[in-house]
């Protein structure tokens, strides 16, 4: 891949060739002046609003920039246990999401070819059922069963199916790229089971993938809201509305460390992920 | 010992006939039940619950009442229009802002590392919605964001004292736009290195000026993909939920948060009217995605 359409060594002869060469040129000027301009105006929209949330953080005490905003929220013991109950949701939804999609994924490359078409769809529906109305439909099925409702089950379902998109694509693509049949039958015929060939030769063998499916899902899991909140489970996310709703400061020091949470998540899988094909960032809004 | 004989006999010969039967059932199914029972249990029934019980009357037995509820009902029309003018709104508006910026970094002549860093930082901005970036707003423009105090400095104007407000449907479409036109960035990116050098070059040598070549040659080749991706975008903010209720709570009429505080509290004083809400959504959502599928279908044809 190539940066741009015209690599700089072929710009020369190109021009040289045309009679008209200034004017050539003050084509490729202009769309220089007007490609620096747009991507100037996307970063004022971008950091804009990360550095308003980082100043305002730094006000709490008066006439001063100081990181009182972070002690208070830091020294603050639900923080921690709401923030520990997300790590907790998080290593479980990844534990189940691995254990559904990775040997799911599995099957279909190496026996069901014919069903992967449905099971991708399957893995987009986050986008036609949105999380909200996943928890109203939730809710109407499970929701007089008390010995459902009152263990977090629900809520890991929801997050399982928000990282069905992601984990499905990471793996389904860490897949294709090595030799599915080859290893299974290698391993068979070395008199290995089924479990040794999926967690001896499958699973090592799609590291990069299921990493940057872990911290994508890593990502979306520590922030997420609309899950914890309408199925009321203690989480970062609600925890964040409630004392935004009645404090200033905290919430903006706690947004910044959710937004240094996502770009480390993000940027752990972009590294690991390099060379790989492209992660598609669809899901399901929230 | 002749019957014995019989009896094996019997059995070879009816062996082939019971060895067919189980070969009608391949096997190899079992290995994806566990994936399609999850999908079932927690995709598929729960909307379909919603979808049976929107034809749920009120005391109980089969009505359309709640259908036609959706396309009477004012709050319930205000909610849906506000809802798909907001969609609409930042998906045209991510759409192109995004198309500009992805043009600006893969063919604009900029330094190769801003478009590393652009799609990176797409990546990471894509996947920051919710209350953070609700609140992220409300320090930047909301009563004493940042640039209200700086707008107030140097212009010596309060804008939010000038009736100027953020809580409304302009307001959430400018924090909305922050997930909105990354993700066309990280999709128009590929799209756009997948336009051929030899394309260009052929447009050229035919005489072609740089309008003509947009205009006849990339727009029409990028055009599924621009759309797919619109769709994708309307979807992506006709489904949010956290971002608009953290950002405003519930002073702003959508569907997704009337969803929510119907959950909370039957607040239509009808269940029935409230699975049929979401009912439309799914059907908007769904229509958007066979819309989505087919563009991408289009799209692929270029990429061979």
């Amino acid at each position: 891949m190539t940066d741009s359409n015209y690599p700089a060594s072929e710009i020369p002869m190109i021009d040289s060739m045309r009679p008209t060469r200034p004017a050539a040129k003050a084509r490729v000027n202009g769309t220089k002046l007007f490609s620096w301009i747009i991507f100037l105006m996307g970063l004022i929209y971008f950091f804009l609003p990360l550095i308003a949330t980082f100043e305002f953080s730094l006000r709490m005490v008066k006439d001063t920039y100081s990181f009182e905003a972070y002690r208070v929220a830091f020294s603050e013991p639900r923080f921690y246990r709401e923030f520990g109950y997300s790590l907790l949701w998080a290593a479980l939804t990844i534990t189940f999401s691995l254990l559904l999609i990775v040997p799911t994924a599995y099957w279909v490359h190496y026996r069901l070819q014919r069903v992967r078409p449905v099971v991708e769809f399957i893995t987009l529906m986050p986008f036609v059922v949105p999380a909200v109305v996943l928890v109203f439909g939730f809710l109407r099925l499970y929701g007089r069963y008390y010995f459902i409702v009152s263990t977090p089950l629900l809520l890991i379902a929801g997050y399982v199916v928000l990282s069905l998109p992601y984990m499905f694509r990471a793996v389904d693509a860490g897949l294709r790229a090595i030799d599915v049949r080859t290893l299974t039958e290698a391993a068979q015929s070395l008199g290995a089971g089924w479990g040794t060939i999926l967690f001896k030769v499958i699973f090592p063998n799609l590291r990069v993938a299921i990493l940057s499916g872990v911290f994508l899902t890593l990502a979306i899991v520590m922030g997420e809201f609309t899950f914890a909140a309408l199925l009321v489970h203690p989480a970062f996310g609600p925890y964040l509305e409630e004392i935004g709703a009645m404090r200033a400061y905290t919430p903006q020091a706690l947004s910044v460390v959710s937004f240094l949470l996502t770009w480390a998540s993000i940027g752990v899988v972009q590294r690991i992920g390099r060379g790989a094909p492209g992660q598609a960032q669809i899901a399901g809004a929230r | 010992m002749s019957r014995a004989v019989d009896n094996r006999l019997a059995t070879v010969g009816d062996a082939p006939v019971a060895r067919l039967q189980p070969k009608k059932f391949d096997w190899a199914w079992l290995g994806v039940a566990p994936f399609f029972l999850f999908a079932l249990l927690f995709l598929f029934l729960p909307s379909l619950t919603i979808f049976i019980r929107s034809f749920e009357a009120v005391g109980g037995g089969f009505t359309f009442e709640n259908i036609t509820a959706l396309f009477t009902r004012s709050d319930i029309v205000n909610a849906y229009k506000t809802s798909l003018s907001i969609s609409v709104i930042t998906a045209v508006g991510g759409a192109l802002f995004g198309f500009l910026l992805a043009y600006a970094v893969i063919l604009g002549g900029l330094p190769a590392g801003l478009r590393t860093f652009m799609t990176t930082f797409s990546g990471v901005a894509s996947n920051f919605a919710g209350v953070p970036l609700a609140f992220a707003f409300i320090a930047t423009i909301g009563n004493a964001g940042l640039v209200t105090r700086w707008i107030e400095s140097v212009l010596q104007v309060d804008i939010h004292a000038a009736g100027f407000t953020i809580y409304n449907i302009w307001g959430l479409s400018i924090v909305y736009m922050y997930f909105q036109f990354p993700l066309m960035v990280l999709i128009m990116a590929p799209a756009l290195d997948g336009l051929r050098r030899e394309w260009r070059e052929a447009c050229e040598n035919l005489g072609g000026t740089s309008i003509q070549y947009w205009r006849y040659v990339a727009l029409p080749i990028l055009m599924p993909t621009l759309l797919g991706t619109m769709i994708l975008l309307f979807g992506n903010a006709f489904g949010a939920y956290a971002t608009a209720y953290a950002f405003s709570g519930s002073f702003i009429n959508l569907v997704p948060i009337l969803i929510g505080a119907q959950i909370q509290g039957d607040v239509l004083y009808n269940p029935g009217l409230g699975n049929a809400l979401a009912l439309g959504m799914i059907v908007i959502m769904f229509i958007c995605m066979l819309g989505y599928i087919s563009m991408q279908r289009r799209a692929a044809r270029w990429t061979r």
